[in-house]
């Protein structure tokens, strides 16, 4: 954006105050529909999280009331609790396994063996999520494919509902988010990794390095702006996480696997609690950014 | 935008400035459009759907086809009248209700929960249609659900606000087959012979009870509300669904309820998984002849009648005393007209129609499997005697002479289902909740969401 051509600058010289102006009348398009799309939603949620009001009727004035019960009601912070468990699952999973994937693939890059690993990694990612719920609720059901596998390697002795058992459905949602979000971070690392300059490596193999030292010392400080892409959008998938949890074990069982944004669509939906859920969306929109901000901050900072 | 301060900024207030003026600075619902005006109006002669062309809009449930069979042949009869129908999942019309009704009023529209609704001024009061088509003559039982007071609560009297195509009626179903094969010949008459064929069951490998307790829906409530009725009256637990003041849920009878539920649970009287199956697997696990028992209700009669033809039987709970009175959950299939429906009247009609016409009530029974409503002396279809359906409209018949209706513990508010009764019964089949603690934790969830509603 910074960037102008030279040309233009000589050729149509105006005041500046003037040149400021016209390129506001570009931009608003784009921020009217900003503003309609996204920030006046979000004054509006902040307004109705000040009320208590059941969607229709008349509402009264609650002031921080809701914001009080965000964080005092365990069946709303616990959910929160989950969304930062299920970081683990959708950010260091994902990231870790990407990484290798990625330097693997990178390894292989010339065989054909790489095209159908990038596709087939990839792949989640094009799938609807709530497609991949489905076929995820099939695969780890009782009677599914992972207890099939299980129990043919001999370990029928730990095969159980993996949805409806109590320690494992979070780790067993995870594990789909995970699956989902490796693809991403591996097609986004592994483009970051091509323009990683190859004499680097060449360096380092005259010196001696090992595949090992070559991936610490030289990939992953390379990648730290990817990485950190990765660790934003995925961090922000898991603590805004709903479409998955909602297909597989809608919060249950026993809320075991609630998240906020689940939670906020029962109080608005089905409590009716609109105040509520509102005072939870905000808290989850400030954490995000709050999640999200030191992540940019530390590319960033790594840049300079 | 990098390098410009002043200009940026201020465009940026601008923008947000915008936004907070395009956000409306009133009170939200404050301008609601409904108008309060809802009360009956006594009118001379009964309302009809008249001679003109006429559109009627509905709002139905994806999955029963027996409000589509009943608008078919209406319009079959009523050539004049034509539908325009939208469906959607129950779970989608439920959080769907209060919008639909009021910015897209639907001329007839299956309800969810209604107190909410009335509460809104959303749902049109039906005291006058009652009157002038002679809905107050049927047997009050019918109805009685579908009465609220001002404002919404108490349920089970004051005004009509909806009407049922059908009562439907739950109790626990039978796979004749693998009943034969432990010896059960006859339904088990009293609580502890009902035990004593479901510890048969289990010594003999067949999983005794199929059911589902997954995900938002937690359907040991069937069984625990049958429990509830084995051990103690129906009344004070329909007056608790009803809100009616100091109702509780927490009392002895149903205290023995909840334990004796989890004595089934540590039996291993229910599959393994039941944490986990939903309604669509428990159903067709047990219609695959894979358990001997599931708690479920007559909407499905039709269904099992050909998908298990013969092999399928019906029981009322059983009492825990013997020779005591059986009772149930019975609800009407409810069906509601928008405050500001266009063709009210039609809509009145119809509903008329569909319990007093001859061959609605048959649809009725055939395609929905339940009673149909209406006088005590209307016609009943004829049921081949064999079928599961005969069962179940038979057992309809004990219901009502013994008063033993209930409504569904799931229904007492809007959200105690999904927030409330689900997680507790899905961590006491994990064993993480004992039977007094989650009395007490629904009976919690139930007052603060009477008091914040």
């Amino acid at each position: 954006m910074t960037a102008r051509p030279a040309g233009v600058r000589s050729s149509h010289r105006r005041p500046a105050k003037r040149r400021s102006l016209v390129g506001w009348l570009f931009v608003l398009p784009a921020l009217a529909f900003y503003a309609v799309f996204v920030l006046r939603p979000i004054a509006l949620t902040f307004q109705y999280s000040l009320y208590e009001w059941d969607g229709i009727g008349p509402s009264t004035w609650a002031g921080p009331a809701n914001y009080g019960k965000v964080f005092t009601d365990p069946d709303l912070f616990d959910s929160l609790v989950n969304a930062f468990q299920l970081i683990v699952f959708f950010s260091a999973v994902p990231v870790a396994l990407g990484l290798a994937a990625a330097a693997t693939i990178r390894r292989i890059a010339a065989s054909r063996l790489a095209l159908v690993a990038r596709t087939v990694l990839f792949l989640p990612q094009v799938i609807p999520l709530v497609a991949a719920g489905i076929a995820w609720s099939w695969l780890l059901a009782s009677t599914g494919v992972i207890n099939q596998l299980l129990e043919l390697v001999g370990l029928g002795g730990i095969t159980r509902a993996w949805l409806g058992d109590f320690s494992t459905a979070l780790p067993a949602v995870g594990m789909i988010g995970a699956w989902v979000l490796l693809g991403l971070c591996t097609l986004l690392l592994l483009a970051g990794m091509s323009k990683i300059d190859p004499s680097l490596y060449e360096a380092a193999r005259l010196d001696g390095a090992g595949a090992w030292r070559e991936f610490v010392s030289i990939t992953v400080p390379s990648l730290r702006q990817e990485i950190a892409v990765c660790v934003t959008v995925t961090v922000i998938a898991a603590l805004a996480s709903f479409d998955i949890i909602y297909i597989s074990t809608q919060g249950g069982p026993g809320n075991t696997t609630m998240v906020p944004g689940l939670q906020i669509y029962y109080l608005a939906f089905s409590e009716r609690e609109v105040g509520t859920a509102s005072a939870l969306a905000m808290v989850l929109m400030v954490l995000v950014i709050a999640c999200a901000f030191p992540i940019q901050w530390f590319a960033k900072d790594g840049e300079r | 935008m990098a390098g410009r301060g002043r200009p940026g900024r201020a465009g940026a207030a601008l923008v947000i400035a915008m936004g907070t003026l395009a956000a409306a600075c009133a009170a939200p619902g404050s301008n609601s459009p409904q108008p309060a005006a809802t009360s009956a109006s006594p009118q001379a002669a009964a309302p009809t759907c008249g001679t003109a062309p006429i559109t009627m809009t509905g709002y139905f449930e994806t999955g029963f086809p027996l409000p589509k069979a009943l608008t078919t042949e209406f319009s079959k009869q009523h050539p004049n009248v034509t539908w325009n129908i939208r469906e959607d999942q129950f779970a989608v019309i439920t959080q769907n209700a209060p919008r639909v009704l009021a910015d897209n009023p639907p001329d007839l529209m299956r309800l969810p929960q209604v107190s909410e609704l009335v509460k809104d001024d959303l749902l049109k009061n039906l005291d006058g249609y009652a009157q002038s088509f002679g809905w107050d003559r049927w047997p009050a039982s019918q109805l009685e659900q579908l009465r609220l007071g001002p404002g919404g609560r108490p349920r089970g009297e004051g005004s009509l606000y909806a009407l049922g195509l059908n009562v439907s009626m739950t109790g626990v179903f039978y796979n004749k087959k693998l009943a034969t094969q432990i010896g059960m010949s006859a339904p088990p008459a009293t609580l502890a012979e009902f035990d004593a064929v479901l510890a048969k069951a289990k010594s003999a490998g067949i999983t005794p009870i199929v059911q589902f307790n997954g995900g938002a829906t937690g359907g040991l409530a069937f069984p625990l509300q049958n429990l509830m009725a084995s051990y103690g009256p129906p009344g004070p637990i329909n007056d608790w669904i009803f809100q009616k003041p100091g109702a509780t849920i927490d009392t002895p009878p149903n205290l023995q309820a909840v334990q004796h539920l989890e004595r089934w649970i540590k039996a291993g009287y229910f599959e393994k998984d039941v944490n986990a199956v939903d309604y669509a697997t428990m159903m067709s696990r047990f219609i695959d002849g894979q358990g001997l028992f599931t708690f479920n209700g007559d909407w499905e009669s039709g269904n099992l009648d050909k998908q298990m033809a013969g092999n399928v039987g019906f029981m009322l709970m059983p009492s825990a005393q013997e020779g005591g009175k059986p009772a149930t959950m019975s609800a009407p299939l409810t069906f509601g007209i928008a405050a500001s429906a266009k063709n009210a009247d039609c809509a009145a009609f119809f509903l008329n129609w569909v319990a007093t016409d001859q061959r609605a009530r048959e649809i009725g029974v055939e395609v929905g499997g339940s009673r149909p409503m209406g006088p005590a002396d209307a016609y009943m279809p004829e049921v081949a005697s064999d079928t599961v359906t005969a069962s179940t409209l038979a057992a309809g018949a004990d219901l009502a002479e013994a008063d033993g209706a209930m409504d569904f513990i799931a229904n007492a508010t809007g959200a105690i289902y999904a927030k409330s009764w689900t997680p507790n019964l899905q961590k006491l089949v994990a064993g993480q909740q004992t039977p007094q603690e989650l009395l007490k934790a629904v009976q919690a969830d139930y007052a603060s969401q009477i008091e914040g509603s």
